[in-house]
C-alpha cells in the first residue's frame, strides 16, 4: 500500500516530522516493499494553506494513507474530501517504526481536526 | 492630512492618544476630523467618542463557486491558485473560502468554465458622527474570519475626507498586514510606546515598517515613569522626534477605565496636542 509520511530529512531513516502543511519533507513508502523516494513539502514555504498544499500533493499522488504528528482543519478536511486515511505518530520518534507500527495497526487513526486554525493569524494577504 | 496612529506593542495607549488627539482637533478646526477606528478585529475607539453609528455598508469578497457538473477535476484552479485556497481531490474541487483573496484567476482560467463567483461577507463598515461634531467610522470583522485586510481597505475607500479634513486613523497592535494597510497611504506615522524592553522592542519594529514605507513618523513616549534612556537614544539614533511625554498616573488610568478620554481626564493636554499637531504639520 501506498503512504506518505511527514520527515526531518529525505530518508526512510529518518526521524518523523509531527507537523503536516510545514513538515520538511514527504516520504512516499510502499509499505510492502519498502520502496520510497523523499519530497521537499510543498506546503513548506506557503503564506497561507501550507496544509491544502501538502494535502494536495498527497491526493495527487494515490496515497492511500497519511501519516504525521498532527493535522490542522484545512488539511483534514482536503484529505478527508480525498478519501484519504489520516493516522497520529502519537510517540513514534522514526519514520521506520511509524510505518511498522502502522502495519500493525497500532497508530490512532483521525477523525477530526487535531489542532486549531492557523494560530498565528497572518495570511500574508496583499500587504 | 492623514495621521496613522500605531504602536507595534499592544496596550500602550494608541486609541488614548488617537481619541484625544480627535477630540483636541475638533474644537480648534473649522471641520471637525475624520476618525477611523482600523482595528478592526478588536475595534474600541467607540467606547471613548461615543458615536451614532447610522450608516452600514457590507465587507464581501468574490469567491469561486465551483459546477462539480462541469468540473472535470484537471487541476488547473489548485495550480493557478497563489493562496492554496481550492484543491482538485480526486473527484473532489474543494474550495476554502477563509483563505481566499478574490484574486479570480480560478474562474478566468478553468478550461470549462466550471467555476462562477458569488458574494461572500467578512465584515462591516458603520459610520456616523460623534463627539464633538468627529465624523466617526470603522470596520468590524467578522468572528471567524481571519483576514482583517480587506475591511481595512474598504474602510478607507469607502469613507472619504471633506477637503481640508484631518484624517487619525487608529491601527491595530502589532507590524503585520493589517497595520501596514492602515499605514499605506499616511502623511504621519504616530508611534505610541511605553517605556518598558517590551515597549521598545516593538517600537523598533513599527519605526521599521515606517521607514520602509517612507512615511515621516514620530514617538509619543506613555506610562512615562522616571528616566528611560534606551528608549530616547533609539528614537535619537533613528531620528525620531519624541513629540509628547504622559506621565504614568493613576488617575489616566482610572479614567480611561472609565471611557474618559485624555483630554477629558485633563483638560490642559488639548493645548499639548494641537502643539504636537502643529509640530507634525511642521515636520512635513
Amino acid at each position: 500500500m501506498k503512504i506518505i509520511l511527514t520527515a526531518m530529512s529525505p530518508s526512510i531513516n529518518s526521524e518523523i516530522d509531527p507537523r503536516f502543511g510545514r513538515g520538511a519533507y514527504l516520504l512516499i513508502v510502499d509499505t510492502d516493499t519498502l520502496q520510497w523516494e523523499a519530497h521537499p513539502n510543498p506546503g513548506l514555504n506557503a503564506s497561507g494553506g501550507a496544509g491544502i498544499k501538502a494535502a494536495q500533493f498527497v491526493s495527487d499522488h494515490n496515497a492511500r494513507a497519511v501519516l504525521s504528528g498532527d493535522f490542522g482543519p484545512y488539511a483534514f478536511d482536503a484529505l478527508q474530501a480525498a478519501g484519504i486515511a489520516m493516522y497520529l505518530y502519537g510517540d513514534c520518534p522514526t519514520v521506520a517504526q511509524a510505518i511498522e507500527r502502522f502495519k500493525n495497526g497500532q497508530l490512532e487513526q483521525v477523525g477530526g481536526p487535531t489542532h486549531g486554525e492557523c494560530d498565528s493569524g497572518h495570511y500574508g494577504r496583499d500587504a | 492630512m492623514i495621521v496613522a496612529v500605531a504602536s507595534g506593542k499592544g496596550g500602550t495607549g494608541k486609541t488614548t492618544v488617537a481619541t484625544s488627539l480627535a477630540l483636541s482637533l475638533a474644537t480648534e478646526m473649522n471641520t471637525p476630523p475624520l476618525f477611523l477606528d482600523c482595528d478592526v478585529e478588536a475595534p474600541n475607539a467607540h467606547l471613548f467618542l461615543h458615536p451614532r453609528l447610522d450608516e452600514q455598508q457590507d465587507v464581501a469578497m468574490l469567491i469561486p463557486f465551483v459546477n462539480e457538473a462541469k468540473c472535470t477535476h484537471c487541476g488547473k484552479c489548485a495550480e493557478v491558485c497563489q493562496y492554496h485556497a481550492i484543491a482538485v481531490l480526486g473527484q473532489k474541487t474543494l474550495v476554502f473560502p477563509q483563505i481566499c483573496h478574490g484574486c479570480g484567476s480560478c474562474t478566468a482560467l478553468c478550461p470549462e468554465k466550471a467555476i462562477t463567483e458569488i458574494s461572500d461577507r467578512m465584515g462591516v463598515i458603520e459610520k456616523g458622527t460623534a463627539k464633538a461634531g468627529i465624523s466617526f467610522a470603522r470596520g468590524v470583522l467578522d468572528v471567524g474570519e481571519p483576514m482583517a485586510v480587506p475591511v481595512i481597505r474598504q474602510l478607507k475607500k469607502w469613507v472619504t475626507a471633506l477637503p481640508g479634513q484631518v484624517v487619525i486613523r487608529d491601527a491595530p497592535p502589532g507590524t503585520s498586514c493589517p497595520v501596514v494597510e492602515t499605514m499605506r497611504g499616511s502623511d504621519f506615522l504616530l508611534l505610541v510606546t511605553e517605556p518598558t524592553p517590551f515597549g521598545l522592542h516593538d517600537l523598533k519594529l513599527a519605526a521599521q515598517v515606517g521607514r520602509e514605507m517612507g512615511i515621516h513618523s514620530g514617538v509619543i513616549i506613555n506610562r512615562q515613569n522616571g528616566a528611560y534612556p534606551v528608549m530616547e537614544e533609539f528614537c535619537s539614533d533613528y531620528h525620531l522626534p519624541v513629540l509628547l511625554h504622559i506621565p504614568f498616573e493613576r488617575v489616566i488610568a482610572e479614567g480611561v477605565a472609565q471611557g474618559k478620554t485624555l483630554v477629558e481626564i485633563h483638560p490642559e493636554y488639548a493645548d499639548r496636542f494641537l502643539r504636537m499637531f502643529t509640530q507634525i504639520a511642521s515636520l512635513l
